[in-house]
């Protein structure tokens, strides 16, 4: 069996990353400017690790599908990015940031990995503050933190409930210079579609220009792929209706390990499904829950009211209401970890006590927050005797600076005001772990090849901390790969630039345009969406929050039915050589229809309960999650080998030298 | 609800385009304006025609990919939102909708409802960021203190989200919501005060290359700006080129 080597520097812990970039080799100034980078995709590692590459001095070429590389996805993360900074003087180091991601991810991450990240954390506040990001900041002027999920000190850098968006402006601003010096070129509205392997070193892609729908070879000495996570596989998630897998997947196919891909972050907080025609979920960030209060009521008549419109959630007595985290976990209440508070959402629903008219929705309550916050703000103006209502209105305005804009968006979608009544919330799958296998230098196992940020699998394990992708997209981009690819790059320096000329170039583009033609040439009878929809269904069902053997494997049949059906009969309008969405969905679909069934593989063979992935086979008595250190403390990372789920699976032994595993408690 | 649509239909950037008139039934109020035009897609694919093309991407108001004139108001009617947050529930049994793409000569349609607005990237490479370096070694974030409203200020224009909408309400096609939203959030902070006085005059230049015209104070940029970027950054951009101007060569 082949083996993967995560090339992990030895050493202590806390050295092997500053050993590391003291010892790996390095390309000189001159020699830079000899050298081609591809970057695909413009979120957060992508960007981050565009403009610091054209820094240094390589040529990089920079691609997106979006219009402008300021609307990936990145942009529409809320509640902020974790830093061990202890700025609040509450005992928070690198070793503390460490250790929660390690536990939050239950165990499966690799320690290396992870603690390089808690390390380059505190410079990627220092970068983001120095290119002008206004995070939130405090009277004296100093920086605000606040709390998330999983963890007990306050670490959370913020820009109210936008700071994907800032942090993604910042990374965007320093490529934008990069673009205006000429080092970087800048491709929008071009898709990647295949990568381009020449003596088993990736040495380019081919992309579509989604206007003219031209089909172009793209040459470069090293790959770098900051193309995302892959959660539209569910059809309705909180990613961007473009988010999708097509680039990794490709790169899984001609090669590259998939790691992880049942790994899949349902969040406890967004808004619920309203109807079959919905497009897409939205999130309510977790931040929220340092304030809100999670309920249902306590007994079922009343739920049962509630659903039928005859009762108000204002109306049920303190008494009435069962508040289920607070009740299960003491010690973190509403901040436990996201796939905790999901699976507690969902037991409560299943038994009957979910609050809207589909049965699956609970109650995120801020009337605790806005009296306690008023109660403070009538202390600090001196007020004797305040009334309930001046309570309620100064709490109010305090709940409004901290999460206006998502209580807006609350508003604006459930047509609901959620300063009066609570909000109606719902999990939903919203971050995937899983994603290439990458070593220590972020090469997957295709060499010149590499993964950054969602897209790779390697530093939240089996569940991702909140406001850790955050970190983890800059970490990648800003602070890790500008190291480590010159270790891999420094042999290329007499290479010269690579010619799009070889046969793997010519194979490659045939086949996408082989693919396209077929697509066009199809005249099916149904959109491609029906497809993406019924995919959705399955996977939800069978591969969501809870996964059992027998739903596994009959996903595994109906996905490869669906995905026979899918070739045969879709309908896709149009020209190849347009501006053509239909087109592009269809491609990325195809590529949807086959991962969700190498997922569900991965689900069936992973015969334990970790983080998001919980087999109802493996829990405890009181419906906790059972993991099997003994037999199942590694990475499963799947090689293709024409089938999806007849992958062959490598797995690479997860040791714990720092940390001692234990079962994951929040109680 | 039963609706007619009247939607801009042009095939590429040369095609003259013409309004094309859709009858459309069976749509909740729950849908968004966006999901309506999913099922009148998904109708037309199914009808063996070519599906309307428009702009989206998160449908949460945040990318800034979305970008329609519905009845003469760049995302609709309704303040404060894009138009993938804008729902039906905004409009009555019966409506007939008008859908355009922006309209400006720096913005281009490339189909449909679709426009080019890498104008506003190339403004942004003018001069749109901080000139520094990703290093491990910059400044400790709390070495310099930033006074609270300050910052406040800089954030509520760096809210922008690039959607255009300023550009396609003005009646000149000007861009200086956009650009002096950016302008301000820089130069009112420490960290790009230092070179706020090349970054104006780039940034001003480079819009005005791109063919965007000039403001004449309407401010209707600013009661349709979804994300509520206020005028005076405008103003601020224009103190700030003026003395560009009288103090540098």
């Amino acid at each position: 069996m082949k083996k993967l080597d995560a090339k992990i520097p030895s050493g202590p812990l806390g050295a092997k990353w500053t050993n590391h970039k003291n010892n790996i080799k390095l390309v000189n100034p001159a020699n830079k400017r000899l050298i081609d980078v591809i970057v695909v995709g413009t979120g957060l590692a992508g960007a981050a690790a565009a403009a610091s590459m054209a820094e240094m001095g390589y040529n990089v070429k920079s691609f997106c599908f979006q219009d402008s590389p300021r609307r990936a996805h990145s942009i529409a993360a809320q509640g902020g990015i974790n830093a061990a900074k202890n700025y609040q003087n509450d005992g928070d180091s690198t070793y503390r940031l460490f250790y929660d991601t390690i536990k939050g991810g239950d165990y499966r991450s690799r320690e290396a990995n992870v603690y390089r990240l808690a390390e380059v954390s505190a410079s990627i506040i220092d970068q983001c503050v120095a290119q002008g990001v206004p995070f939130a900041r405090e009277y004296g002027g100093l920086l605000d933190n606040r709390s998330f999920g999983g963890v007990q000190v306050s670490r959370t850098f913020y820009a109210k409930g936008q700071t994907g968006q800032q942090l993604l402006l910042g990374a965007y601003s320093a490529m934008s210079r990069q673009v205006g010096k000429g080092k970087i070129k800048l491709y929008s509205r071009h898709e990647m579609m295949e990568v381009v392997i020449v003596d088993g070193k990736a040495r380019g892609i081919i992309a579509r220009n989604l206007v003219t729908g031209e089909i172009q070879r793209h040459s470069a000495h090293a790959v770098l792929l900051c193309t995302g996570g892959y959660g539209n596989v569910f059809y309705l998630s909180t990613n961007a209706m473009g988010s999708n897998v097509t680039a990794a997947w490709k790169a899984h196919r001609k090669g590259a390990a998939f790691a992880n891909p049942c790994y899949t972050q349902i969040h406890p907080t967004c808004i619920p499904v309203s109807g079959t025609y919905q497009s897409k979920l939205t999130l309510m960030s977790e931040s929220l829950r340092n304030d809100g209060r999670i309920w249902v009521p306590k007994n079922l008549e009343d739920a049962k009211a509630i659903r039928e419109g005859k009762l108000k959630p204002t109306e049920l007595k303190e008494e009435d209401r069962d508040y289920y985290l607070e009740r299960r976990y003491p010690s973190f209440g509403n901040l436990v970890p996201r796939d905790v508070a999901s699976r507690a959402a969902k037991e409560r629903c299943d038994e009957g006590f979910g609050v809207n008219a589909t049965g699956q929705a609970v109650y995120l309550d801020f009337a605790a927050a806005i009296e306690r916050y008023g109660k403070a703000e009538a202390n600090m103006h001196r007020m004797e005797n305040p009334s309930k209502e001046e309570i309620i209105k100064m709490g109010t305005k305090v709940v409004e600076a901290k999460y206006g804009n998502l209580f807006q968006m609350y508003e604006k979608i459930a047509d609901d005001n959620p300063y009066v009544t609570p909000m109606k919330i719902y999990p939903a799958v919203h971050y995937t772990m899983g994603g290439l296998w990458v070593d220590y230098n972020l090469m997957t196992s295709v060499e010149g090849l590499y993964a950054l940020g969602e897209a790779n699998f390697s530093d939240h394990g089996a569940n991702r901390l909140g406001a850790s992708a955050l970190m983890q997209g800059l970490a990648d981009g800003y602070f890790v790969i500008p190291y480590t690819v010159g270790d891999y790059l420094a042999n290329d320096i007499r290479t010269g630039a690579i010619s799009t000329d070889l046969p793997e170039f010519e194979e490659a583009e045939k086949s996408v345009k082989n693919q396209i033609d077929k697509f066009i040439n199809n005249k099916g009878s149904k959109p491609v969406d029906y497809y993406h929809r019924k995919l959705g269904l399955i996977m939800w069902d069978k591969c969501g929050m809870a996964r059992n053997a027998q739903g596994l494997q009959s996903a595994i049949k109906e996905i490869q039915e669906l995905r026979e059906e899918f070739h045969k009969n879709v309908l896709v309008p149009g020209d190849a050589n347009d501006f053509n969405p239909e087109l592009e969905k269809a491609c990325r679909v195809a590529d949807f229809l086959e991962l969700g069934e190498l997922m569900c593989k991965d689900a069936l063979e992973r015969e334990e309960s970790a983080g998001g992935h919980f087999r109802e086979e493996h829990q405890t008595e009181d419906g906790e999650a059972k993991r099997d250190d003994e037999k199942f403390a590694f990475v499963s990372a799947w090689e293709f080998t024409g089938v999806p789920s007849e992958a062959n699976l490598i797995k690479e032994e997860l040791t714990f030298e720092n940390v001692e595993l234990k079962t994951r408690s929040y109680k | 609800m039963n609706l007619t649509l009247k939607v801009w239909r042009q095939k590429n950037k040369s095609d003259k385009g013409k309004i094309v008139e859709y009858p459309v039934s069976d749509i909740s109020p729950e849908m968004s304006f966006l999901e309506m035009l999913d099922v009148v897609n998904d109708q037309l694919i199914e009808k063996g025609e070519e599906p309307i093309a428009f702009d989206h991407d998160c449908r949460e108001g945040i990318c800034g990919a979305c970008s329609l004139y519905i009845n003469g108001e760049a995302h609709g009617p309704g303040r404060g939102v894009t138009t993938c947050q804008l729902h039906m529930r905004s409009f009555k049994d019966g409506d007939t909708i008008f859908i355009e793409p922006w309209r400006a000569k720096a913005f281009p349609v490339i189909k449909d409802l679709v426009v080019d607005r890498s104008a506003f990237d190339r403004i942004i490479q003018s001069g749109g960021f901080v000139s520094v370096n990703t290093s491990g070694n910059t400044l400790d974030a709390n070495a310099i203190p930033i006074e609270k409203h300050v910052a406040d200020m800089a954030f509520d224009a760096a809210t922008c989200i690039g959607c255009g909408a300023c550009v396609a309400t003005c009646k000149n096609s000007s861009a200086m919501l956009f650009v002096g939203a950016k302008v301000s959030q820089l130069s009112l902070l420490p960290q790009g005060k230092v070179e706020a006085t090349e970054r104006v005059k780039n940034m001003v230049e480079q819009m005005d290359k791109e063919g965007f015209g000039s403001c004449t104070n309407t401010g209707a940029c600013e009661v349709e700006c979804p994300k509520g970027i206020s005028l005076e950054n405008i103003a601020r951009m224009n103190r700030d080129f003026l003395t560009a101007s009288l103090t540098s060569a």
